[in-house]
């Protein structure tokens, strides 16, 4: 199949294979240039790999996919530099000050200096957190660090900017900010946004095209309103049951928590 | 310059750090201060003159073996903290944020190497000229290189800090026990001396004392060969591992 132009992310029979575990099987899908794009899915279903995937963190095992009409393989750097990501677990470095945070970030982007100091401020004062630059970030709660990581997503100008789930633990306050924000920055600057959640009224609300991923597969892609159609449902909710099923799945062991705990002690 | 703003990082942090530089000076302190004045009189009677002058270098080697392994298997910490997916992320080698990492790790053992050989000197330590102390600084800094480097190779090999305490029990402390900073590497039994010349940490002792207290087991020309090597391999190696990390 032909790449079309306006598709910013192309994915194609993409498998992914931990040994003999296949965590993403043999999905295809795309993103146009512009779009607000939810990938949802239940836990463990594959989407983290997927995004891992785009993002050249990891290759893939088989399947072609193109971000921004470069490989992530073959080309990283050229990939790396057009897209803006926020993890699922914070990824900021809580004994640098925001502002630091910030900088490290545009001088590893190559963000010209006087570019980079401009912007800091302008995307700092907009998530609210200039008036704490020179904090050190551990010293922040959840949802600010959650804002930090988005402005920081956002400082090299990139056209795509990835979101796993974004939204987790914050309150519908912080929640409603970041998600004005987004479409703003959206609609004016024609970013591509591509996001998880397991919020359902989130990705009704916000996204113009919804793909569902499931044991690695994808089940279903679409508008909201198609996705209810084609369920006979009325909510997204009820479609995302009704694609997935009810049977609660097991989440990834993590062993973050032993680390907190051991970092402390070594720490003293 | 991101290379540089790797290293600044790690500087920072150091810096900021108060309770962990004065943590990682209370052992080699302990170690100086009982050891140098318990055995003094025993080693002077011997005949081989004053213990701390001989043991300070060895004590200046001991803060850099464990400060530099130490920050290179931080890398750890930043795989399980997120930090390191925001520099895989980036457009960036990844070998060059190994480098990066790794000058900032060895910089920050060198400081603390410094500090140890400063306290040392308040404590009795007197080193035969000047220039020798000046001149040591660069020669911490490639031993420091080459244990942060070592570091990075075991972080990259490891989940979590589980494995950590193995590590120091049978590799690194096995390396500072067994490489003559505490004691003379002349006439040892035989075992005992083909292991010391094993050690990587022997040679950087050794030229420690080369050039602090004049006085060489190996010969400085070798003990500089020797280290260069063994960082060069262990930089080489360490940035193998590190390619291979998976977020």
């Amino acid at each position: 199949m032909a790449l079309e132009m306006n598709n910013i992310i192309e994915v194609k029979n993409l498998t992914k294979k931990f040994g003999e575990f296949t965590a993403v099987d043999d999905i295809s899908f795309s993103v146009n240039e512009g779009e607000i794009f939810a990938f949802l899915g239940p836990n463990g279903a594959g989407k983290s790999t997927t995004i891992k995937i785009l993002t050249t963190l990891l290759a893939p095992t088989v399947g072609k996919v193109l971000v921004n009409g470069k490989d992530p393989v073959a080309d990283p750097d050229l990939v790396r530099r057009s897209f803006g990501i926020v993890f699922q677990d914070t990824s900021l470095d809580d004994e640098l000050t925001a502002w630091e945070n910030m900088e490290f970030h545009g001088v590893l982007y190559d963000v010209p200096k006087k570019i980079r100091r401009e912007r800091i401020e302008s995307l700092m004062k907009f998530v609210e957190l200039w008036d704490r630059k020179d904090s050190l970030v551990k010293e922040f709660s959840g949802g600010m660090k959650r804002r930090l990581e988005i402005a920081r997503g956002l400082l090299h100008h990139p056209k795509i900017i990835f979101l796993d789930e974004p939204t987790l633990g914050l309150d519908p306050q912080t929640r409603n900010h970041m998600w004005e924000y987004l479409k703003d920055l959206n609609k004016k600057e024609g970013t591509t946004v591509f996001f998880t959640t397991h919020y359902m009224e989130e990705a009704d609300r916000i996204a113009g095209k919804i793909a569902i991923i499931d044991h690695g597969k994808i089940i279903a892609s679409g508008t909201s309103s198609e996705l209810k159609e084609k369920t006979n449902t009325t909510s997204l909710e009820d479609a995302f049951l009704s694609l997935t099923g009810n049977v609660i799945r097991e989440d990834q062991a993590s062993s973050v928590d032993n680390m907190r705990a051991s970092r402390r002690m070594w720490r003293k | 310059m991101k290379i540089y703003i790797l290293w600044l990082r790690q500087i920072k942090r150091y810096l900021r750090s108060k309770s962990r530089i004065l943590g990682s000076l209370a052992q080699p302190l302990l170690f100086l201060l009982a050891m140098g004045y318990g055995f003094g009189s025993v080693y002077q009677k011997a005949g081989e003159g004053n213990y701390i002058n001989f043991l300070a270098p060895g004590i200046i080697g001991m803060s850099i073996i464990f400060t530099s392994v130490f920050t290179g298997i931080e890398i750890i910490w930043d795989r399980q903290f997120g930090f390191l997916k925001e520099m895989m992320v980036a457009p960036m080698s990844r070998l060059n944020i190994m480098i990066g990492r790794t000058i900032g790790g060895a910089t920050v053992a060198t400081m603390q190497g410094i500090i140890v050989l400063i306290l040392a000197m308040i404590f009795g330590f007197h080193p035969v000229s000047f220039t020798g102390v000046i001149l040591v600084i660069p020669v911490m800094f490639l031993v420091a290189l080459l244990f942060t480097a070592l570091g990075t190779m075991i972080a990259s090999l490891l989940d979590d800090m589980q494995g950590f305490q193995l590590i120091m029990n049978f590799l690194i402390m096995p390396l500072f026990f067994l490489s003559g900073a505490l004691f003379p590497l002349d006439g040892l039994p035989k075992t005992l001396s083909i292991i010391a010349r094993l050690d990587p940490l022997s040679y950087g002792v050794d030229a420690f004392r080369s050039l602090l207290i004049h006085s060489s087991h190996y010969g400085l020309g070798l003990d500089l060969i020797i280290l260069s090597i063994i960082t060069a391999v262990f930089l080489g190696l360490g940035g193998y591992f590190f390619k291979k990390i998976q977020i």
